[in-house]
């Protein structure tokens, strides 16, 4: 098992540095100009000190090596000698990667928009596994009963719908029509008693439900084919034969079987949720970092867009090896050596 | 005279194409398969509903005559009438007309992408099943590409090349062009993982290696043996295929990435809808639900499809 950690860290680090570098060739040998939008009254002098001072004086793989090691050992060491408070080397030279339109390291940038992020994707995820895995309990101990039918519409209809269209539905029915809940997300927003706490709950419930419904419709789904999966197997029948009350034999014994394989769903599901936020950020109007995200495209803000999307890359490549992991270490029948 | 004419054509049927000599040889498995696909309710009223949004779409701005384009400012925010069944917006445009052509760019661009990617995701996990050599690092390849972000990847491409092509195509062609392109070589990995795996097995099998014995070329051992085989896993990443791609175009151009205004889809038009959701929601209503619905049911054909071509639930 440790054997088999290491192998897929070194694998990852070489696949993480070959994202890294197709995101910034991407971006870099696009037919665009950064200079582009400005006004053309500016002298063609001035607009070449403008581009040495964006970082492009320089050819593209000295750009490349110095983007790393900006993002992947200068920031790190600002973060330890931020949490630790000590000083390592010279770090007031040391050079950030920094956001072309607002001049403030993308590190910094990022952060800040991180928690509400975190807050509605962490929450809608919680919210989508309360859901979907009693559903997908109940659906297969109950299979093809008129509540398994419902739950297999339910749930093909939330994994088709898209969470654009369900975002917008909830705005016109909830705050258009019924007025119930604001449509704005409030980041200002600070929860100090009980009324704040309920202003809070209103506005983070609607983006929460748009990305929870979507998600447990596919996970709920994992689940129900799970439990079918165990429900046949001989321990089963085994542990009714022993006397045990259906309860115990379906929640301790079959559940947590068939838990095995949601987990690792659950666990590869998580970097397309935080895709899916962008979107849902976007309707509700969270400032977090897919709507960052969405603002430097718009504003071409190159550096910007390389850090968020390698930041993208690197959840989804720990997320499938924490998946991979994660099964090896629940299911004692997989062994990787 | 007369026999060496039909072996001719027998020979030029089987190297061009190959589905109609196997179709003529094996006709109960699609009976069997259709048998089955019937049994599915929700796949057959998927069907149809697909088939109606298909026709609609095609078919109905020859009735619904209205330009879409049409600006009639004095008619404009209107509600359901006559006149304008879907009512009309900011701008006095028929929304129903507008609905109809956008479906018409929705559509093909996920049937579009949908046949680039499919053709992509078949060559690189057949190559990769079937050639031992190719099969690391095409799979390598294919692993790289699940790493990548892809919808902040979709919007950075289409950030950065949109101008260039608008002006080498046109503004419509252009971002139709690099839509399917980009949607088309972003999802391919599922496919090829699923062929390559299917092709692994199939590769092994005694009529495979009696193809060999008698000297059959390796192309046509992958066109004639291989690829029938691997044939229904392809056909339901198809459906699946088109119902992703029609969600991605219309995110992008629900993000305001997409197609112009000017040139409606979906996904532009409930864009375009949001700002209004107080005055007119159902600017928003129709196109999303024509989306949803027809992923819906394009989801409910390939949960149907799968059934229908797995022969160990087949005739049960």
């Amino acid at each position: 098992m440790l054997r088999y950690t290491v192998r897929r860290l070194l694998f990852a680090i070489p696949t993480l540095l070959v994202v890294s570098f197709i995101i910034f060739a991407l971006l870099d040998l696009a037919p665009n100009d950064p200079t582009g939008d400005l006004p053309l009254t500016i002298p063609p002098e001035v607009r070449e000190q403008i581009r040495l001072s964006l970082g492009l004086g320089e050819p593209f793989h000295i750009r490349y090596f110095r983007w790393l090691e900006q993002f992947l050992v200068n920031e790190p060491l600002n973060m330890i000698e931020q949490i630790w408070g000590v000083e390592i080397g010279n770090s007031a030279e040391r050079l950030r990667v920094t956001s072309w339109s607002t001049r403030s390291p993308v590190v910094d940038l990022i952060i800040s928009r991180l928690p509400q992020t975190l807050w509605v994707v962490g929450l809608s995820y919680v919210v989508a596994i309360c859901i979907a895995v009693p559903i997908g309990v109940i659906s297969a101990y109950k299979q093809y009963s008129v509540f398994d039918q419902i739950g297999t519409f339910v749930s093909m209809i939330g994994f088709s719908v898209p969470t654009f269209f369900t975002g917008t539905l909830m705005i016109v029915i909830f705050s258009a029509q019924l007025g119930w809940l604001p449509s704005i997300y409030d980041t200002t927003h600070v929860v100090t008693d009980f009324d704040s706490f309920v202003t809070q709950l209103k506005q983070i419930i609607m983006p929460v439900m748009v990305l929870a419904l979507f998600s447990a419709a596919q996970l709920s789904r994992f689940m129900r084919s799970s439990m079918l999966d165990n429900l046949n197997l001989d321990y089963v029948r085994t542990a009714r034969a022993k006397g045990m009350t259906e309860s115990v034999v379906l929640l301790v014994h079959v559940l947590r079987n068939s838990l095995i394989p949601v987990v690792t769903v659950i666990a590869l599901g998580l970097p397309q949720v935080f895709a899916g936020a962008i979107i849902t950020e976007q309707i509700f109007r969270v400032n977090g970092i897919g709507q960052l995200l969405i603002i430097a495209i718009q504003g071409a803000d190159i550096p910007l867009v390389q850090t968020l999307t390698f930041i993208f890359a690197f959840l989804i490549v720990s997320f499938n090896l924490i998946a991979d992991l994660l099964y090896g270490i629940l299911d004692p029948r997989i062994r990787y050596d | 005279m007369t026999d060496a004419t039909r072996q001719k054509t027998d020979l030029a049927a089987g190297l061009d194409g190959t589905s109609t000599p196997i179709t003529a040889s094996h006709r109960s498995l699609w009976s069997d398969v259709w048998q089955q696909f019937y049994t599915h309710k929700g796949a057959v009223v998927g069907v149809c509903v697909l088939a109606f949004i298909v026709l609609a779409v095609t078919f109905g701005p020859y009735i619904h005559t209205i330009d879409p384009q049409h600006l009639d400012i004095r008619a404009k925010n209107q509600g359901p009438s006559w006149a304008h069944p879907f009512g009309t917006d900011n701008l006095g445009r028929d929304m129903l007309a507008q609905v109809l052509a956008g479906g018409r760019t929705s559509l093909s661009v996920g049937v579009t992408a949908m046949a680039l990617s499919l053709s992509l995701g078949t060559l690189i996990g057949v190559l990769a099943g079937y050639f031992k050599i190719l099969g690391g690092p095409l799979m390598r390849l294919t692993d790289l590409f699940l790493a990548l972000p892809i919808l902040p990847l979709l919007l950075v491409a289409i950030m950065l090349f949109r101008d260039t092509l608008r002006s080498a195509f046109g503004p419509e062609t252009g971002i139709f062009l690099l839509i399917v392109f980009i949607i088309g070589i972003t999802s391919w990995m599922q496919t090829a993982r699923i062929v390559r795996g299917e092709v692994l097995a199939i590769k092994e099998r005694e009529f495979v290696l009696a193809a060999h014995s008698i000297g059959t070329r390796q192309r046509r051992i992958i066109k004639r043996h291989i690829f029938p085989n691997v044939l229904s896993p392809i056909m339901v990443s198809a459906t699946l295929g088109v119902a992703a791609a029609i969600i991605t175009e219309s995110a992008l151009s629900f993000l305001g990435l997409g197609f112009p205004s000017d040139f409606p889809t979906w996904g532009r038009l409930l864009y375009d809808g949001v700002p209004f959701l107080n005055i007119t929601p159902s600017r928003v209503l129709w196109p999303g639900l024509a989306i949803s619905l027809t992923v819906l049911s394009v989801n409910y054909m390939g949960d149907g499809l799968r059934d229908a071509l797995d022969p160990r639930i087949r005739g049960r």
